[in-house]
């Protein structure tokens, strides 16, 4: 908007003055506190930032910025947020989501927006629960889940939030948690810099109604045993001392492997750009759950024509080819006759 | 063209033609044509498409036909015309879906090769009715258009197939005889249309000259006749279709307001003209999105409303449902929006291809809470031009979505539309925050979303990217004036009101319903009060009714939420109030709620117009006079009018 150098900023500049009110202890506050501690360091201003989020407690997010935003209907916000960054490619815009938003009742929106490859930012707090409702299973909760709505168990499979991304054709699709916000500051710092639509999934606790879903890999003691950073270019290792790793096998699966025993020549090396998103799906189910050694970490980032860029060229083409747009030319266009 | 055997030419002050054959047989491209050059010659024309949901039926049957009626006069008609003068059929279905809109006397013009066994069995016919006597009392003239045409076909040497497909040409140029069309601009029209494809180019010019050299060397028809033009004001014309004038003042009124425009659509009948021709004029910077949903296609429009543009989804009723939550967002976001609702006949999938006046009370209340929605109608073809101004006018000076309601009659058809002045169009005024409003108890200068203009109740348009002015709003109820998040119960209350409020007080804004009444307001003793595309039928009706030496009164209403402020007054100036609408009574429902008047319903339930005859009979009928009287023809629609 203005050619005068981008203010320094704090992370009280990007917090806005309404109370925080999650629940203490939930994950979404490390998850607002890494994003408004980034913020400063990616050179954008306040006015040019918005955040839109659906229906859900991450749904909140919005109104703790200081930023632009808004917080929408029930999993809308893909939709809405497509109609202001293609109007408004000036803007950096942010979506906010959860697992039911974003994956039952916005499922649609969710990847129509990957498909077409809108310049938002998605943020995707996975709790594999219902919060706001107060604790229903969601579509990543786990088959056989007891909740309130199935007392005898969910007898439904659950969706995995990348390998959907990826079905959608996102061209940016990582993974992080809400314990590691370092982790979570380059994940936001990577997406945020993708042309077109980025999706970033964060495993996030629900404390009060699915404590510790993720703690058998995101606690402290277990990271290392447990996840499996991707790292482009990069053999994917994991484990103390990186002893482990992924490695395919002659039957075209992935599996785990002991370094040791499969030597290094065998490892899968981390190819984030590959065109192909077949290996990246491969990736995204190398876990069944968050109870198996899990990667993190940017799955795909692919170049794609990003559609705000393509529908700003068409009105550009059109007005060279034709010249700008003139009313009345236009409403005799369908031949007209004078009556004197 | 060649010999001309002298014969007389009667003159006509109206005539309306039907055009009829299968969903392929090119009626809809046939009837348009022949209104084109109508309008040309300087009628005056109203036109009906009417056509089958399926894209093609099987050929032959009922459900198949297709058909286009037009109404060309040498005075100003508000209506396609109620019964048909002509019934051109191209086949047996044809014949029989439509011989009993005509009344006795009609003249009835068959393509008699498409008259054999299977064809008419195809119809559900089980005798030939040109060999029995069931058309007794029609004029009935056979024509053999399709070996005609594939005469015309074999001389340019095309496939018969192909020739075969040519035949609507030859009833165009059979019926532009029969009506003295000059011939000029549909010859020039079919030389651009189908440049490029020489072979079907020739062969249509050449069906379209025989047909017209038929009527004009067969001793089959007595005379021919002339429709002269009709008086016009002063201007440059053109013909257009509800979809496209509403398209094109969409792409007025933003450059009016000075604010690009974007559409969310998703493809639906009948409103996708809408959709097609505004991604045509990308030129004018036109951002067109055709969403995954109907949702999507509101919900981006309201996100591309939040950034400043002029944010548009299109729609008809099914959509309206499935937009229902977005537009509650709206309205508690206060900001600029248009839903257009091109209306069809309900409930559900309905009748996609048929028009109804079918969501007057699901616009006005067809969202949970507390939520009014501005609400206006647009009443002909080329209306649905100013209608989308005056929508996009109210949108952006309350900062409220606004829904404007169509229908399929008005999208699809046309009339001949004195082409404004772009200099004479009215100016909208759009003024973006820039500046914090409001000052805290500490002295600081902040922006609060929330407060409001004392004029108009609207609240301050800030968009992203303007410095300082950072604000976040959302669906949960907002703190009146600062627009946090508020679940005070006294606050709630307040901001109901001032929702409530700002929109009622868009009456102050709008001009006052103009009564139709020769004898002065309260005049008369019926008042017609119609909305939307009923326009046409009540004033013709109401003619009717006065050209037989009696009174009558018609109001008519663009503006549905809210009403116009003298309405109350001018209904209560009148001892009968009849509403005529294509459903089962909406507006009368909300005018007798409002104003405590006995208004009475007329209620049409077919997926058409109302007949100028049906209004015609009803007032006759609310005044006490004999509607069986010679000369009236309160046209076979008995069930349909109820007062």
């Amino acid at each position: 908007m203005t050619d005068v150098a981008v203010p320094n900023t704090t992370r009280k500049d990007w917090a806005s003055d309404q109370e925080v009110r999650w629940c203490p202890g939930c994950g979404d506050y490390s998850i607002l506190a890494a994003m408004q501690m980034l913020l400063p360091e990616l050179g954008v201003r306040r006015e040019n930032t918005v955040f839109v989020s659906g229906i859900g407690c991450a749904a909140r997010f919005p109104y703790y910025m200081s930023t632009y935003g808004m917080h929408s209907i029930h999993g809308r916000a893909p939709a809405i947020a497509t109609g202001l960054a293609v109007t408004r490619p000036d803007l950096d815009v942010w979506v906010v989501s959860g697992d039911g938003d974003a994956l039952s009742i916005g499922g649609n929106h969710l990847i129509h927006a990957m498909r077409r490859n809108v310049n938002l930012t998605i943020l995707l707090f996975n709790n594999q629960i219902y919060g706001l409702t107060k604790g229903q299973y969601s579509p990543t909760s786990e088959q056989g889940k007891v909740t309130k709505s199935t007392p005898f168990g969910s007898l439904e499979a659950p969706f995995n939030p990348v390998s959907v991304a990826l079905g959608a054709e996102a061209s940016f699709v990582a993974r992080t948690h809400d314990m590691d916000r370092k982790h979570m500051q380059e994940m936001f710092r990577r997406a945020h810099a993708h042309r077109g639509a980025a999706l970033v999934e964060i495993y996030q606790n629900c404390n009060v109604f699915n404590d510790g879903a993720f703690s058998q890999i995101s606690g402290r003691d277990q990271r290392a045993e447990m996840l499996i950073p991707l790292e482009h270019g990069q053999p994917i290792r994991f484990g103390a001392d990186g002893g482990r790793g992924v490695a395919m096998s002659t039957d075209g699966h992935l599996q785990l492997v002991d370094v040791a025993e499969a030597g290094e020549a065998a490892l899968l090396v981390h190819d984030e750009t590959r065109e192909d998103p077949g290996l990246a799906f491969a990736l995204s189910r190398l876990a069944r759950g968050p109870f198996e050694p899990t990667p993190i970490g940017v799955f795909r980032d692919v170049v794609r024509p990003e559609y705000g860029a393509g529908m700003a060229q068409q009105i550009l083409d059109a007005q060279e080819r034709k010249g700008p747009g003139d009313l009345a030319t236009l409403l005799a266009s369908g031949g007209t006759w004078t009556v004197s | 063209m060649s010999t001309v055997i002298p014969r007389q030419t009667k003159e006509l002050d109206r005539v309306v033609v039907r055009f009829a054959g299968d969903s392929g047989d090119g009626m809809q491209l046939t009837g348009s044509q022949f209104t084109t050059v109508s309008s040309l010659f300087g009628n005056d024309t109203a036109t009906l498409p009417d056509f089958p949901a399926e894209i093609r039926a099987p050929a032959g049957t009922l459900a198949g036909v297709s058909a286009f009626q037009v109404h060309i006069s040498d005075h100003d008609i508000l209506t396609p015309g109620d019964a048909p003068n002509v019934l051109v059929a191209m086949n047996p279905a044809a014949l029989r879906a439509n011989i009993g809109l005509m009344d006795a006397g009609g003249t009835v013009i068959v393509n008699v090769d498409a008259f054999d066994e299977r064809s008419l069995e195809k119809a559900g016919y089980t005798a030939n009715p040109l060999e029995d006597d069931s058309l007794t009392g029609y004029t009935v003239y056979e024509v053999p258009m399709t070996s005609l045409t594939m005469e015309v076909g074999k001389q340019v040497g095309v496939k018969p197939r192909d020739a075969e497909r040519s035949k609507n040409f030859f009833a165009l140029g059979l019926v532009s005889w029969l009506y003295s069309r000059p011939v000029e601009p549909t010859l020039e029209w079919i030389a651009t249309r189908f440049a490029g494809k020489d072979a079907v180019g020739e062969v249509n010019t050449k069906a379209f000259k025989a047909g017209y050299h038929f009527g004009e060397t067969a001793e089959l028809f007595e005379s021919n006749y002339q429709v002269r033009p009709a008086p016009a004001e002063a201007g440059t014309y053109t013909n257009v279709t509800g979809n496209t004038a509403l398209a094109w003042g969409l792409i007025a009124a933003a450059q009016l307001a000075k604010l690009p425009l974007f559409l969310g659509s998703y493809p639906i009948t009948p409103a996708s003209d809408i959709l097609h021709e505004l991604s045509k004029q990308k030129h004018f910077g036109v951002r067109t999105l055709q969403a995954e949903d109907e949702i999507a296609g509101i919900g981006s429009a309201i996100g591309a409303a939040f950034g400043g543009a002029l944010g548009v989804t299109t729609t008809s009723g099914p959509g309206l449902d499935l937009k229902s939550e977005s537009l509650g967002l709206a309205v508690n976001l206060e900001l600029p929006l248009v839903v257009v609702d091109i209306q069809r006949g309900g409930p559900s999938t309905g009748l996609p291809t048929k028009t109804e006046q079918s969501d007057l009370l699901h616009a006005m209340y067809g969202r949970h809470g507390e939520s009014p929605v501005p609400i206006i109608a647009a009443r002909t073809p080329a209306d649905c031009f100013d209608a989308a101004i005056e929508a996009v006018r109210i949108a952006v000076t309350y900062r409220t979505p606004v829904i404007l309601l169509s229908d399929g009659y008005l999208a699809n058809g046309s009339e001949p539309w004195r082409v404004p002045d772009v200099a004479d169009l009215p100016a909208i005024d759009v003024t973006f925050a820039t500046e914090p409003n409001h000052t805290a108890d500490d002295g600081s200068l902040e922006f609060w979303p929330y407060k409001r203009d004392p004029e108009t109740g609207a609240r301050p348009w800030a968009v992203p990217g303007t410095p300082g002015l950072e604000h976040r709003i959302g669906g949960l109820e907002k703190a009146h004036g600062s627009g946090n998040v508020s679940y005070d119960t006294g606050n709630h209350e307040r901001m109901s009101h001032e929702r409530a409020d700002k929109i009622a007080g868009i009456a102050k804004g709008i001009p006052a319903v103009e009564v139709d009444d020769p004898d002065g307001v309260g005049g008369a003793e019926v008042l017609l009060l119609g909305w939307g595309s009923t326009y046409g039928a009540i004033a013709a009706g109401a003619r009717r009714v006065r050209a037989r030496g009696l009174a009558v009164a018609h109001v008519h209403l663009v503006h549905l939420n809210p009403f116009p402020a003298n309405l109350g007054d001018v209904l209560r100036s009148y001892r009968t109030v009849l509403v005529p609408e294509t459903n089962l009574g909406q507006l009368v429902r909300l005018v007798r709620a409002e104003f405590l008047v006995d208004a009475q319903g007329i209620a049409k339930m077919q997926g058409l117009p109302f007949h100028a005859a049906e209004i015609e009979a009803a007032v006759l009928q609310a005044l006490g006079e004999d509607i069986a009287e010679p000369g009236i023809t309160a046209r076979g629609n008995a069930e349909g009018v109820t007062s």
